[in-house]
């Protein structure tokens, strides 16, 4: 004991802990902190979702559905710099869905602007405000349209639904992990420490869940879903039912590694010196299936949000005219709308980036922690 | 082996029949059934509605109508179809052809394309052309499905692609076609959901073989054969591929299920006609009886598909011996 001392006194170097190693190797893993920064930005948005879109994810205006973009101009008519501005838009052709600027009025792009439409309030924890990072106004007062991700089939600005729809699709991964933990730790621990007929029953009661085909299962549970329960309450439910279909999984890996852990030397060692079950699962057992459980978590997230979306998209899921990016793709099912306003498709881009990040996240958690990777 | 495929099979019984109880709990939680909706139709008197609800046994006691369900199973026979009026069994029948053809077309590809990718990814290793192929396999992995297939649709409906069909498993003549010609209809109708299903499984599959490969590359029996003097070629694929493809054979039934779940959603926007799509139905029209089959059926496939997958991996590997 004393020579190491030396040595590391010697060395001038510090014991670092395992959590410190794997953060340096963490930050060292580019694409990982990358997508981690990506992530960090889209839930802050979804946040503040009421303040970071121009309208409220429920504000139709009944005349200008599936609207393309507005385009953004810089310059005015005789090529001079100006004030970015947008033209309001008509549709021109009901048959065929064209719309037309109307060339006119001039709408100026503001930013920090309050909006005239009390539609447009929103509420954060109790916090109430009509004031938006950016909309549109002419010189004479009038309020404008800007949609800059072009409009959805009732008329409301996608861009604005899209934020408030990640709130649904982002945080259903969080939610439906902590419930899949929680069970699947209890369930897993149980069975993997116990072992015996515990064990066997409890893993055939895991296999039964797990055999039968999850999206089918998933569709038999959401269809239980009464219809006339506050969207709250489904948002809740959806998430127990996405969980009620994964926690086997995640049992029967935990039983695995607690199975395992439980044979090592070091356990056996804390019990030869009289340590209590309780101490040799808390402080052996447990913090050496941590970091698995973690890069686990992290990589099954991307499952709960595009399960979400999956249900959502069939209807299943969150109803309108409540938002996620799941229930936004629905109406890009009907091929003139897919085929006319493509904009529409836009939801499936931002549900494949926050999928793709976790999973690049997940991965550069995986070598992080991995004692074997030379990062 | 056949003790053990026995064994095996024996202790599947107690697995249905959790599932079958697991289907029946599920599709009977729900408030109403079936016949509520018909109950909205002033056309149905509430006579028919009694009488129907005592043919379909729905008056009895929840118990009593799983153990009639279930002895009806253990004879191959699923019940009947309030919406098709059909039995199930033949529903299933015929969606679970046409679910296994579009998953085992898609299963196939993927492996063909999978295989020779790692191969590539992992002789590469940390060239630019691995860096390429390692993103490619994370969009693959990230890309929903069905998004996949909305974004193929869109591609196809613009441009008119090779004039593909978009939706459907058969074009409207079908019936009066030739042989040839019925061949070549089915499979211009696979492309779109082929690749849709088998642009994920590329993705997980070469990362898998890239893995197992550079794995086996550090083993002892590479260097040897390097020793030799053979060719790079030689070693690659003759030594290091060989062995590196057994562990894939487990994914092989983990594959089918996750097929399985995700063909429903491709079914659906692409109206394929397959189980996924008729369970979505199910579901909405509370037919239980079709639902709940629809369940166990699936179930039974992803069970047989780990199954031949782990007798596979016995017969490929000689070092794993089953008692």
């Amino acid at each position: 004991m004393a020579k190491t001392k030396d040595i590391k006194a010697n060395s001038g170097e510090k014991v670092r802990s395992p959590w410190r190693i794997a953060w340096m190797r963490l930050k060292r893993h580019k694409l990982a902190m990358v997508s981690a920064y990506i992530l960090i930005v889209m839930y802050l948005s979804v946040i503040f979702a009421g303040f970071l879109s121009p309208y409220h994810m429920h504000t139709t205006q009944r005349n200008n559905y599936l609207q393309p973009p507005s385009k953004i101009y810089w310059k005015d008519e005789n090529g001079k710099l100006s004030r970015p501005y947008v033209y309001a838009m008509k549709m021109s052709d009901p048959m065929t869905q064209e719309y037309q600027e109307i060339r006119d009025k001039k709408f100026y792009v503001r930013l920090f602007t309050r909006s005239d439409d009390p539609r447009n309030t929103w509420d954060l924890l109790g916090i109430k405000s009509n004031i938006h990072l950016y909309g549109a106004r002419a010189d004479d007062g009038e309020e404008g349209l800007i949609f800059i991700m072009g409009s959805d089939d009732y008329g409301r600005d996608y861009f604005t639904r899209v934020l408030y729809g990640g709130r649904a699709s982002l945080f259903v991964g969080w939610a439906g992990i902590l419930i899949t933990l929680t069970i699947g730790m209890l369930f897993g621990g149980i069975s993997g420490y116990y072992g015996g007929w515990i064990d066997n029953i409890m893993m055939r009661v895991a296999e039964i869940i797990m055999s039968i085909p999850s999206f089918y299962l998933l569709l038999a549970l959401a269809a239980v879903l009464p219809r006339d329960i506050s969207s709250t309450m489904r948002y809740f439910m959806i998430v127990s039912i996405l969980s009620f279909i994964s926690w086997a999984g995640m049992a029967r890996i935990i039983r695995g590694m607690v199975l395992s852990i439980r044979t090592r030397e070091y356990v056996q060692a804390a019990r030869a010196i009289g340590s209590s079950d309780m101490r040799i699962i808390t402080k052996h057992i447990l913090p050496n299936t941590l970091s698995f459980v973690i890069v686990s978590a992290t990589l099954s997230i991307p499952g709960y949000i595009l399960g979400e979306s999956g249900l959502s998209f069939l209807g299943l899921g969150i109803q309108e005219p409540d938002a996620s990016w799941g229930n936004m793709l629905s109406s890009a099912m009907n091929l003139q709308t897919l085929a006319k306003s493509p904009w529409n498709l836009l939801a499936g881009v931002f549900i494949f980036a926050a999928v793709l990040c976790y999973n690049l996240f997940g991965d550069g958690l995986r070598d992080a922690f991995d004692p074997r990777s030379k990062l | 082996m056949g003790a053990y495929i026995l064994r095996r099979l024996l202790g599947l019984v107690p697995i249905i029949l959790g599932i079958s109880l697991l289907a029946f709990a599920v599709m009977n939680l729900a408030p109403g059934d079936f016949l509520t909706v018909l109950r909205m139709n002033p056309e149905n008197s509430p006579e028919t509605i009694e009488q129907m609800r005592a043919s379909f046994g729905l008056d009895r006691p929840l118990y009593e109508q799983y153990f009639r369900w279930l002895f009806q199973l253990l004879r191959g026979n699923f019940g009947y179809s309030f919406t098709y009026r059909a039995p199930v069994s033949f529903l299933i029948k015929t969606r679970m052809f046409n679910t296994l053809l579009l998953s085992v077309t898609s299963m196939i590809v993927s492996w063909l394309f999978a295989i020779p990718i790692g191969v590539i990814s992992a002789v590469k290793k940390y060239t630019f052309i691995d860096g390429l192929l390692t993103v490619f396999a994370f969009v693959g992995i990230s890309a929903p499905a069905f998004f996949v297939a909305l974004l193929l649709l869109y591609f196809i409906a613009t441009t008119r692609f090779a004039n593909l069909p978009i939706g459907g498993m058969t074009s409207i003549g079908f019936d009066w076609m030739t042989f040839p010609e019925k061949v070549v209809d089915l499979a211009r109708h696979l492309v779109v959901p082929t690749i849709v299903l088998g642009f994920g499984g590329v993705a997980g599959l070469m990362r898998q073989m890239r893995g197992n490969l550079l794995e086996v590359l550090r083993q002892d029996y590479v260097t040897t054969a390097r020793s030799k003097g053979l060719s790079e070629g030689k070693v690659i694929w003759k030594h290091a591929v060989r062995n590196a493809i057994n562990p894939l054979i487990t994914i092989f039934g983990f594959q089918l299920g996750g097929l399985l779940s995700g063909a429903a959603l491709t079914e659906t926007i692409i109206s394929w006609p397959g189980m996924g799509q008729m369970m979505l139905e199910a579901v909405q029209r509370k037919d239980i009886y079709l639902a709940m089959g629809n369940m166990v059926m699936g179930a039974v496939l992803l069970i047989l598909g780990n199954l031949i997958a782990d007798v596979l991996l016995a017969l490929s590997d000689p070092r794993i011996r089953y008692q």
